[in-house]
C-alpha cells in the first residue's frame, strides 16, 4: 500500500533532493553539514556488523582478481592493497591522506608497523564499543575505517541506515525534523567533548576537501578587509564561497580556539554575512536581520530549509467527511500520505500523487482544504466554541475561517473580513465548496473594526506580514524586504491588533480570546507588536495549548518584552518542517482602553490597580519620566514602539513620586513632554 | 423579516425620487430605478419567490418546505446584488451591520437573478439539492472526469439512474461512491436510456463541482 513507500527513506538514498535543485553548491552544503559534525561519520553497530560480514564475504573473488598483486608483493602489503582496490577513483588522496594522518606509515616500514594496531588505537578513541562481538581484526576494522574515511558511496549508505535505526522510534518525525534533532544531539556530543574532538576536525577537513578537489589549508585564515572588500566585489566560484562559510561558521562556533589573534569577531561574521548573502542570494537587509535572529549553525540550517518546499499538508474537511475515509479514498486514487502528526487530528501530509491533488473529485467535493501546517496552529491556539460569535480579521483564502466554522461544526457564526476584494473571492468559493454556512463575508478594512462591529467572543488576526517565514514559497522575498517595509507591517499590524482586541466582549463567558499570528519570524513584527498591545489595552498573554514550537523572545538583543511573552510560540521551517510562523493568544480583562498615552500625569498620579498589569504600565510610565528629563524626543519614540522596550520589574513607587516631585518643579520639561504626546497623538 | 436599517431604506426611498443627479454615487448607468433597489438586501418579492420555488422543485419537488420549516432555527431567502442567499435570522442579524457595498457574501449563494428576472441554480447550491433530490443520476468513474469539466453525460458514461424519470426533469448528478457532482436536466426518460445510442446524451449538463476551480471569479 502507499505507506510502504516511505518518502523519506527514499530520499536519502542517492544525492538528495538538494543536489538535485541546484547541482554542486547544495550537494556540498549537505555535505558540509554532515562534515560539521565529526561524529555523524561514524557508523552504528548494525552497519558495523553489516560491513563485517561484507568483508568476510569479498575475500573469495577479489583475491583471484588480485592474484598478480599476491604475486608481486609482500604478505603484509597485500592485505593494505586489497583494501585499496574497490576505491582507485580516490585512492591517490587516500594515499596520501593516510600518510598524513597515520604518523609515518608507509611501505617501506610497512613490515613492521601494522595497520590494524593504528586503527585500534583510534578506534578506542572514538568510544565505539558497541559491538563487542565484532573482533577487532586487522581485516575487519580497516575496512570499516578505509570506508570511514573515503566518504564514498558506501558512506552515505551506511548513513542512511544509521537514520533508520534511530529513528525507529519516531516514525512520525519528518527527514527534516529528524536532522534537526540528531544535528543537535551531535553538538551537545560535540559540547562535551571538545579535547578529542580536534583530530576528527582534521579528518573532516582533509575528507571534505577530497570531495572538494580543492586545496584549501587546514586552518581558516580570514582574508584582510581589503580581500573582502575584493571579494564581495567580485564574486568567485559558490564552491569556494561554500567552503568559506563552512571554516568561517566552524571557527565561530569555536571562537576562543580557532580564532585569529588579532582578528575580532566582528570581522568574521562580516565575512560570512556576505559569503551567506551571495550564496544563498538574499539582500544585505535580511540577511542581517536573520543572523540577529539565529546563532550560526542554526542560520545556515534556516537558509537551507529555505531553499526547500515545505510538504503538501491537507485537512480534511470533518463537516463532510472522516479523516480516516479520506485517507483511504485518496490512497486508492495513488496519493501517498501520512497523518500530520500526534497534534493534530485533521491533517494529512502529501508525500507524492499520481494525480493533482488539488483537483480530485474528493477535492472539488470539499472533502478536504489544501492548508499548511503552520496555519492550522493559530486555530487551534483560538480554539472556538459552538455557538460563538467570532471574527476573522483578515481571513483570505479562507483557509483558517472554515477550520474555525468546522471546529464550530457550523453553528454560531463567524464573520469573515479581508480588505482584498479579489482575495475574497476565493473566500466565497472555499467556504461554499466545503459546505460553510454559518460565514458572513465582509470586505472592510480591518483597522475599522470596532465601529463596524464589536463584541465578539473570539478574534483571529492573521496579520498581513512581510512573510520571512514562507520564503519558501516565494523566494521574491529574500531580495525585495527593505527596513521601510518592516515597519510598515510591524505599524500596520499594530493598529490591527488594537482594533481586534477592541472588537473582543471581554465579559463574553467562554471567550474573550485573540490570537495574533504572522508568517514572519522577525521580532520587530512579532513581540514588538505583541509588547505594544500588552502595554495599550487591558489584556495579558496565556498559553497557545501547543506543546510544541518555540517559546517567544523575552529578552532581544537590547530589549526586555514582558515575561509572558515566553507563552507565544515561534515556528521554524528548519526544526518544524513548517513555515516560519508566530502565534500569540491574549485574553482581555476588560473593556476599558487605559488611557496611559493621553495623560503621563494622571498615569503617574493614580496607582496601578489591577495586579496584572503593573509591569506593563509602571514600568513605562517610570521610564518617561526619566526620559522627558533628558529629552522629549526620546518619549515620542518610544511611543512610536521604536525604542527599546524596557522593563523594570522592580520599579519602586517611592522612586516614582521622588520623580513626580522633581517633574512638578520642572515644568519646563513638562510642557515639552506633554507637546510631544500630542504630536503622537496626531501622528498615531 | 425586514432586514436593513430604516436609515438606509430611507436614504434608497429617496434614490428613488426623479432627481438621480444629485447623488450620482447610488445611480448606475443602464440600470432603472427598481434594479436600484435591488442592491439592497431584502426579502424576495412574491415573483421572485415564484421563480425560485419553481426552479428548485424541478430538482427537489415538494421537498423544499423542509428548506424553509427547519427544526433548527427559522432560515430565509434573502436577495442581495441580485444574488440569492440562504440563510439563518441569526446569521442574517449579523449581517446587517454590515454596509451594503461591504457586504460579500452570506450563508449560502443559491443562484442568481438573470436580467430577464429568470433565476438560475448555482452550483453552490447542490449541498442543500444533493440530500433531498427527488431523481438521480450516478456516473461512472471514467464520465467523472468528462462531466467535471463541464460536459454533458453520455449514455456510455451513465452508470445508474432512478427509475420513471421524465424527460427534461432536472437530476443531480453523482459519482458511484455517492460524491453529488453536479446537476442537470435529463435529455430522456428512463426507458428511452434503455434503448440509446452509447454517444447519445442522457443529461444535460447544467453546473459541476468542477467550477470551483474552473469559474472561481464568477462563482456567485
Amino acid at each position: 500500500m502507499g505507506r510502504k513507500l516511505d518518502a523519506s527513506r527514499k530520499e536519502k538514498r542517492g544525492p538528495g533532493r538538494k543536489s538535485r535543485k541546484q547541482k554542486g553548491a547544495e550537494a556540498e552544503l549537505a555535505h558540509f553539514l554532515a562534515a560539521d559534525v565529526p561524529a555523524s561519520k561514524r557508523l552504528c553497530s548494525r552497519s558495523r556488523r553489516r560491513a563485517a560480514k561484507r568483508c568476510q564475504e569479498l575475500p573469495t573473488p577479489v583475491d583471484k582478481a588480485n592474484a598478480d598483486h599476491q604475486e608481486l608483493s609482500a604478505p603484509q602489503d597485500k592485505k593494505k592493497d586489497f583494501h585499496q582496490k574497490p576505491i582507485t577513483g580516490k585512492k591517490t588522496h587516500e594515499m596520501q591522506h593516510q600518510k598524513a594522518s597515520i604518523l609515518g606509515f608507509s611501505d617501506e616500514n610497512a613490515e613492521w608497523l601494522t595497520l590494524a594496531k593504528r586503527k585500534r588505537l583510534q578506534s578506542e578513541e572514538s568510544k565505539e564499543e558497541e559491538c563487542p562481538e565484532l573482533g577487532y581484526g586487522s581485516e575487519e576494522d580497516s575496512v570499516s575505517d578505509n570506508e570511514h574515511l573515503s566518504l564514498g558511496s558506501g558512506d552515505a549508505e551506511e548513513m542512511v541506515d544509521d537514520y533508520g535505526t534511530s529513528s525507529n522510534s519516531e516514525s512520525e518525525q519528518l527527514p527534516i525534523e529528524k536532522a534537526a534533532r540528531k544535528l543537535k544531539l551531535l553538538q551537545e556530543k560535540k559540547g562535551s567533548r571538545q579535547g578529542s574532538s580536534s583530530r576528527d576536525d582534521n579528518d573532516d577537513a582533509v575528507a571534505s576537501d577530497l570531495a572538494l578537489n580543492m586545496d584549501v589549508e587546514e586552518a581558516f585564515v580570514l582574508p584582510s578587509s581589503q580581500a573582502i572588500q575584493e571579494i564581495s566585489l567580485h564574486p568567485t566560484d559558490l564552491h569556494v564561497i561554500h567552503q568559506r562559510i563552512r571554516d568561517n561558521v566552524e571557527v565561530l562556533q569555536n571562537f576562543a580556539t580557532r580564532r585569529e589573534a588579532e582578528r575580532t569577531r566582528q570581522e568574521y561574521l562580516t565575512l560570512l554575512r556576505k559569503d551567506l548573502a551571495v550564496y544563498f542570494s538574499y539582500g544585505d537587509y535580511l540577511i542581517e536581520k536573520l543572523m540577529e535572529l539565529f546563532p550560526v549553525s542554526e542560520l545556515v540550517d534556516f537558509l537551507e530549509a529555505n531553499e526547500v518546499q515545505r510538504p503538501m499538508t491537507i485537512r480534511t474537511n470533518t463537516l463532510k467527511t472522516r479523516r480516516r475515509d479520506l485517507a483511504q479514498v485518496l490512497i486508492n486514487r495513488g496519493v501517498n500520505l501520512d497523518p500530520l502528526g500526534k497534534w493534530s487530528k485533521t491533517g494529512l501530509v502529501i508525500y507524492d500523487s499520481s494525480v493533482p491533488i488539488g483537483a480530485t473529485p474528493e477535492y472539488l467535493a470539499g472533502h478536504y482544504m489544501l492548508q499548511g501546517a503552520s496555519s492550522l496552529l493559530p486555530v487551534m491556539a483560538l480554539a472556538p466554541q459552538e455557538n460563538e460569535k467570532i471574527l476573522d480579521m483578515c481571513c483570505a483564502p479562507g483557509g483558517k475561517t472554515s477550520y474555525i466554522a468546522q471546529l464550530m461544526k457550523n453553528t454560531g457564526m463567524i464573520l469573515a473580513n479581508d480588505a482584498n476584494t479579489e482575495r475574497l473571492k476565493s473566500v466565497v468559493g472555499n467556504l461554499h465548496r466545503l459546505g460553510v454556512t454559518n460565514t458572513v463575508v465582509s470586505n472592510y478594512d480591518g483597522r475599522q473594526f470596532p465601529k463596524v462591529l464589536g463584541g465578539f467572543d473570539r478574534v483571529l488576526l492573521d496579520a498581513p506580514c512581510s512573510g520571512t517565514g514562507v520564503i519558501s514559497k516565494d523566494p521574491m522575498i529574500k531580495t525585495n524586504k527593505v527596513e521601510v517595509d518592516l515597519q510598515r507591517c510591524a505599524h500596520l499590524q499594530k493598529e490591527l491588533l488594537l482594533s481586534a482586541i477592541d472588537s473582543v466582549d471581554a465579559n463574553s463567558e467562554t471567550g474573550g480570546y485573540l490570537v495574533y499570528c504572522t508568517c514572519s519570524i522577525t521580532v520587530e513584527e512579532n513581540e514588538w507588536v505583541t509588547e505594544y498591545a500588552l502595554k495599550k489595552r487591558n489584556v495579558k498573554l496565556v498559553p497557545t495549548g501547543l506543546d510544541f514550537g518555540k517559546e517567544g523572545f523575552t529578552r532581544f538583543r537590547e530589549r526586555r518584552f514582558h515575561p509572558s511573552l515566553k507563552l507565544a510560540r515561534r515556528f521554524y521551517p528548519h526544526t518544524h518542517n513548517m513555515d516560519g510562523f508566530y502565534v500569540a493568544k491574549f485574553k482581555k480583562f476588560s473593556n476599558m482602553i487605559p488611557k496611559l498615552v493621553k495623560e503621563v500625569d494622571s498615569v503617574l498620579a493614580t496607582e496601578p490597580t489591577s495586579l496584572d498589569i503593573p509591569a506593563a504600565v509602571a514600568a513605562p510610565a517610570a521610564k518617561q519620566v526619566k526620559n522627558s528629563k533628558d529629552q522629549g524626543l526620546e518619549v515620542n519614540e518610544q511611543f512610536n514602539g521604536l525604542s527599546p522596550a524596557q522593563h523594570k520589574t522592580g520599579v519602586k513607587c517611592k522612586r516614582k513620586s521622588a520623580m513626580q516631585k522633581r517633574l512638578h518643579r520642572k515644568s519646563t520639561a513638562g510642557k515639552a513632554k506633554k507637546h510631544m504626546y500630542k504630536k503622537f497623538k496626531k501622528g498615531n | 423579516m425586514l432586514s436593513s436599517s430604516t436609515s438606509t431604506a430611507a436614504i434608497l426611498d429617496a434614490s428613488r425620487l426623479p432627481l438621480p443627479l444629485s447623488r450620482p454615487f447610488l445611480f448606475r448607468p443602464g440600470a432603472s430605478s427598481a434594479c436600484l433597489a435591488e442592491r439592497r438586501m431584502r426579502p424576495l418579492t412574491e415573483e421572485e419567490t415564484r421563480a425560485l420555488f419553481e426552479r428548485l422543485s424541478k430538482y427537489i419537488g415538494e421537498n423544499i418546505k423542509l428548506l424553509v420549516d427547519r427544526p433548527d432555527g427559522t432560515y430565509c431567502f434573502r436577495l442581495h446584488n441580485e444574488r440569492v442567499y440562504y440563510v439563518s435570522e441569526k446569521i442574517l442579524k449579523l449581517a446587517t451591520s454590515i454596509a451594503r457595498e461591504k457586504l460579500v457574501s452570506l450563508g449560502t449563494c443559491f443562484g442568481k437573478f438573470t436580467k430577464s428576472q429568470k433565476f438560475r441554480l448555482h452550483i453552490t447550491a447542490l449541498d442543500y439539492l444533493a440530500p433531498y433530490a427527488k431523481y438521480k443520476i450516478w456516473v461512472k468513474p471514467g464520465a467523472e472526469q468528462s462531466f467535471l469539466y463541464g460536459n454533458h453525460v453520455l449514455k456510455s458514461g451513465l452508470g445508474r439512474i432512478t427509475e420513471n424519470t421524465n424527460q427534461y426533469q432536472g437530476v443531480v448528478v453523482y459519482s458511484m461512491s455517492d460524491i453529488p457532482l453536479g446537476f442537470g436536466v435529463a435529455a430522456k426518460s428512463t426507458q428511452e436510456c434503455r434503448k440509446l445510442d452509447p454517444m447519445a446524451i442522457v443529461v444535460f449538463h447544467q453546473a459541476d463541482i468542477g467550477e470551483y476551480v474552473r469559474h472561481e471569479e464568477t462563482l456567485t
